[in-house]
């Protein structure tokens, strides 16, 4: 089953060059592992939640306003999906990927993917 | 008549956990699972009037909700005509139900209760989970337990079972890595569950009992499947110690009575015989823990015959060890209250007020009324009232403000 781990951090002016660096190695690192054990459907990570726009549609009109969603500490960072035979398997997964920014740790939410019946699931 | 009808409820109150556990397996849903079990045990009542009690009850319910499941993956197949794992794994080897008594009869409670106690499920639901599927409660029974709306439980239940189902939480025991967070994950809930019919602050006396009871058995069946663990051990005999004393700690007009001033004579023995035992083969393994600390201390109060008489050298000991693998302010407010016991008055209370300057415990009743109880000891009366005062205005539970209630009474005659 395909569980999406949703990466929230909070977001930090403070984030030096080399951080970034180190995080963005720690990601690779555990995509290539991922890749390996062939169960990495994808992985991304998001421009800073000022980048975000949000659309509403009211009466068949798409109101657009200035984002994020929610105005959270913890921000929408980035995202996995794996393909795991359960949710244990999926929390071991979720508890390698690094969260922290400029040292403050963040947290993981782990979904499980709705699979359709019609579609068959990655790697079944 | 009345017989059949007894023997088949002794077999569910007996079997019903294990039972179930083996159908979860089967199935892969708590919900089919549980109707297919009800439905066995109401074939029961009815076949076993007619034919006369199996030999082996519980393996005849096993075999018969065994049926039904695959009755229901049938209709579910004629229905939705697609595969059904049930009806594939069994349909091929299924035939009398004398084949299906004859199979070995394996024991799947231990998944069953890593499962109900997995942390991704909200913990009151883990609770509710627990106590219907291995304790066998109906969801009236546990939603009495905890005052609350019977639907307000039943959909708390479908939730987190629903959860198992669709975000795949594992059936099984978890590996070595994990099992020991998770094994105390599994005895909190267990010890939660006795707390609450311990605690009693409210509701029907009879109902928090049985919850005792109930917490008793399931510690009684955690240690069964995992013998060698202490802590295991422990929490037992930590119930067992503390339910001993369930006659003598409060009047008949429900106030709370202190350790000493409780008549000892009022205590189970065959519980405090047991409980030490356990005790002492949790300890004889010398891989302490939290229980084990918590246990050996109710141990020391219970070998006491008088209040006067109690070890409260020992009891400072093992708060220190106690501390040692659980460190909190709690516990440090009873290891100040053992050393005034041991060692003298002002050099607990000493050690509470320095405690109290941290500021952590200031905002705690039990801490101010810990306090008042050094002071009244000391004869220190006006400052105890005061104390004691403190302590009421930051109580909720009723039955401890009836106890501060009354200790200001007796201070405010004295002064």
């Amino acid at each position: 089953m395909r569980y999406m781990m949703l990466i929230y951090s909070q977001e930090n002016d403070a984030v030096t060059p080399d951080d970034m660096q180190a995080v963005a190695a720690a990601h690779g690192a555990l995509m290539e592992e991922a890749r390996r054990r062939g169960i990495l459907c994808a992985a991304d990570p998001l421009q800073a939640s000022s980048t975000a726009t949000v659309l509403r549609l009211q009466d068949g009109d798409a109101l657009i306003t200035d984002g994020p969603y929610a105005e959270t500490k913890e921000q929408l960072a980035g995202y996995y999906i794996l393909d795991c035979k359960d949710l244990d398997e999926a929390l071991a997964w979720a508890a390698k990927i690094p969260t922290a920014c400029a040292g403050i740790a963040g947290c993981i939410e782990v979904r499980p993917l709705r699979e359709f019946p019609q579609r068959a699931p990655v790697n079944a | 008549m009345h017989d059949h009808r007894a023997t088949v409820e002794s077999v569910f109150r007996q079997e019903s956990g294990r039972i179930i556990a083996g159908l979860i397996r089967v199935s892969r849903s708590f919900d089919l699972a549980e109707e297919a079990m009800q439905d066995a045990f109401a074939a029961a009542v009815i076949n076993w009037q007619a034919d006369g009690v199996p030999d082996n009850p519980a393996a005849w319910i096993t075999a018969t909700a065994r049926r039904k499941l695959i009755d229901y993956a049938r209709r579910e197949q004629t229905r939705r005509n697609n595969e059904n794992q049930v009806l594939y794994e069994y349909e091929s080897r299924t035939c009398t139900i004398d084949e299906e008594m004859s199979r070995p009869f394996e024991d799947d409670r231990l998944s069953l209760i890593f499962t109900c106690c997995h942390p991704a499920i909200n913990k009151q639901a883990q609770v509710a989970l627990t106590l219907r599927t291995l304790g066998g409660l109906t969801t009236a029974e546990i939603a009495r337990a905890f005052l609350l709306p019977e639907s307000t439980l039943a959909q708390r239940l479908v939730r987190a079972q629903r959860k198992i189902q669709q975000a795949r939480i594992p059936y099984q025991v978890p590996d070595a890595g994990a099992l020991p967070e998770r094994l105390s994950a599994v005895q909190a809930v267990l010890y939660l569950v006795f707390n609450e019919g311990y605690s009693a602050t409210s509701g029907d006396n009879l109902v928090r009992r049985e919850l005792c009871a109930e917490a008793i058995r399931l510690a009684r069946t955690l240690l069964e499947l995992m013998p060698q663990n202490p802590e295991n051990m422990a929490l037992l005999a930590l119930m067992l110690l503390h339910d001993s004393r369930r006659d003598a700690r409060s009047t008949a007009d429900g106030q709370l009575l202190t350790l000493e001033e409780q008549d000892r004579s009022l205590w189970h023995q065959e519980q405090i015989v047991e409980g030490i035992a356990w005790v002492e083969r949790a300890l004889g393994r010398r891989n302490f823990g939290p229980y084990q600390m918590q246990a050996a201390i109710a141990a020391v109060h219970a070998e006491a015959r008088t209040a006067t008489e109690t070890d409260w050298k020992q009891i400072a000991g093992l708060y220190v060890m106690l501390h040692r693998c659980q460190p909190s302010p709690v516990v440090s407010l009873n290891l100040a209250v053992a050393i005034a016991m041991s060692e003298g008055l002002e050099r607990g209370l000493a050690m509470i007020d320095s405690l109290g300057a941290e500021g952590e415990l200031d905002s705690y009743h039990l801490y101010h009324a810990a306090r008042a109880d050094l002071l009244r000891r000391m004869g220190r009366n006006r400052e105890a009232l005061e104390s004691y005062q403190r302590g009421l205005a930051l109580t909720t539970n009723a039955v401890e403000l009836r106890y501060l209630r009354r200790r200001i009474a007796e201070l405010a005659q004295a002064i």
